[in-house]
């Protein structure tokens, strides 16, 4: 059966509370999940107060505070700070999110949380996670090794069997226009890391994102390859675990819609056929 | 453990992520069933319909006339119908649901049977007793 109880030593233990900063005005708490793969001890929920006067607005620069000033272990995976990298995912008040792009504040609005979160613990506390349902490499790292397999088995580049031209291969605005909201994918791991889908079968089901490229070649006008590559998601697993739960296009960052681009690809398998 | 749990399992099998992803390979069917599936709702809507149409109908009626009105053959016909796409659905939604939840190889294999043997008979048992009543046998 799909499991749905973490095993005994994956339970979250309480963890350590940081003292707050001395002098400060503004504090705001977050719980922060820690695990360590080298000390054998359970994960736990670490507490930290912030100082909001000394921190910049996002929940990236909240992490960075922490990281530089009060406990330098904590880990998690940071780089362009603007949205374009999809390093900083995680989940954030029990939303997936980049850290860099979700507001302090924003994360805290009733409209983002979860109801059950906001009915659980209302102190005013900020939870962090790491993406779920992966594996867990230290703190907020998941491991993404199969994620980024499955995006390769999608062979997410131009293929055609015709000589390349001595320019470039042409396409018209018309055809150009149709991979726009495709394209922007960054490959964050936010919206196959909140499908039950992907949880259940991450293994044999490729997950929204890699769905998403999937689709963004089957369209290309300037790819030959259409056929072999609805051939290769014919499969009950590999496509047909989608069942349009939509989680993907309600936590994606960069507000894109894998589930309609899923439920394309499903209208081109049956359109070859009837 | 079944030889693609084995595959899957990164503590008992070394194997590259790429060869993880690929497992067994692309089994070429799905979109029969996703087709079936949509084909059967939609008929659904206008049976089920129709079917609250007649059990409404037959509220209230003595024995007799309820199996003069399930003898008729339109009537019948609607119910042939009825069964043959609710059981067709039903079959079709279960084995996505088991795909989904059950991994144990042994138990999934057993309920799959077990979802195809409870669909079938249902679909017979409900032939079986329209079709005795339309052709005017019906039970004492």
């Amino acid at each position: 059966m799909a499991q749905f109880n973490l095993p005994k030593n994956s339970q979250i233990t309480q963890g350590k509370s940081w003292p707050a900063p001395v002098g400060a005005k503004s504090l705001q708490t977050f719980r922060i999940y820690r695990w360590n793969p080298d000390d054998g001890q359970n994960p736990r929920i670490d507490t930290y107060q912030v100082d909001r006067d000394d921190c910049g607005p996002m929940v990236l620069d909240a992490l960075l505070w922490i990281k530089n000033k009060v406990d330098s272990t904590l880990v998690f995976r940071r780089s362009c700070r603007e949205g374009i990298c999809g390093s900083c995912a995680m989940n954030i008040e029990g939303q997936n999110a980049l850290a860099c792009t979700m507001g302090i504040d924003e994360c805290k609005s009733p409209d983002n949380a979860l109801p059950i979160l906001t009915r659980k613990d209302k102190d005013g506390a900020i939870r962090i996670y790491p993406l779920p349902h992966m594996p867990v490499l230290k703190d907020l790292v998941p491991d993404l090794t199969n994620f980024y397999a499955q995006h390769a088995a999608i062979e997410p580049w131009l293929q055609t069997d015709t000589p390349s031209p001595e320019k470039e291969w042409r396409q018209t605005p018309e055809d150009r226009a149709r991979l726009d909201g495709l394209y922007e994918c960054i490959l964050c791991a936010c919206c196959s890391t909140s499908c039950p889908s992907y949880w259940w079968n991450g293994e044999k089901f490729l997950g929204p994102a890699a769905l998403l490229q999937a689709y963004r070649w089957l369209i290309d006008s300037r790819d030959e390859n259409t056929g072999a590559r609805l051939d290769n998601l014919h499969d009950p697993f590999r496509l047909y675990r989608c069942h349009t739960i939509m989680n993907c296009a309600n936590t994606c960052p960069k507000n894109l819609n894998p589930a309609k681009a899923i439920a394309e690809i499903k209208k081109m398998m049956v359109e070859r056929e009837v | 453990m079944a030889k693609e749990a084995i595959r899957q399992n990164t503590a008992v099998s070394i194997r590259t992520p790429r060869a993880r992803v690929r497992g067994l390979g692309v089994s070429h069917h799905g979109a029969g069933h996703w087709w079936l599936q949509r084909l059967t709702a939609v008929a659904n809507v206008v049976l089920m319909l129709a079917f609250v149409v007649i059990i409404a109908r037959m509220a209230g009626r003595p024995y007799p006339e309820a199996i003069r009105l399930v003898g008729s053959p339109f009537v019948s016909l609607v119910l042939i119908l009825a069964v043959l796409s609710v059981t067709i659905h039903m079959r079709l939604g279960m084995q996505v649901v088991i795909e989904d939840y059950v991994h144990a190889p042994a138990t999934k294999i057993a309920a799959v049977f077990a979802n195809n043997f409870y669909a079938v008979v249902v679909a017979v048992a409900c032939l079986y007793a329209i079709l005795r009543v339309g052709f005017g046998q019906p039970p004492v």
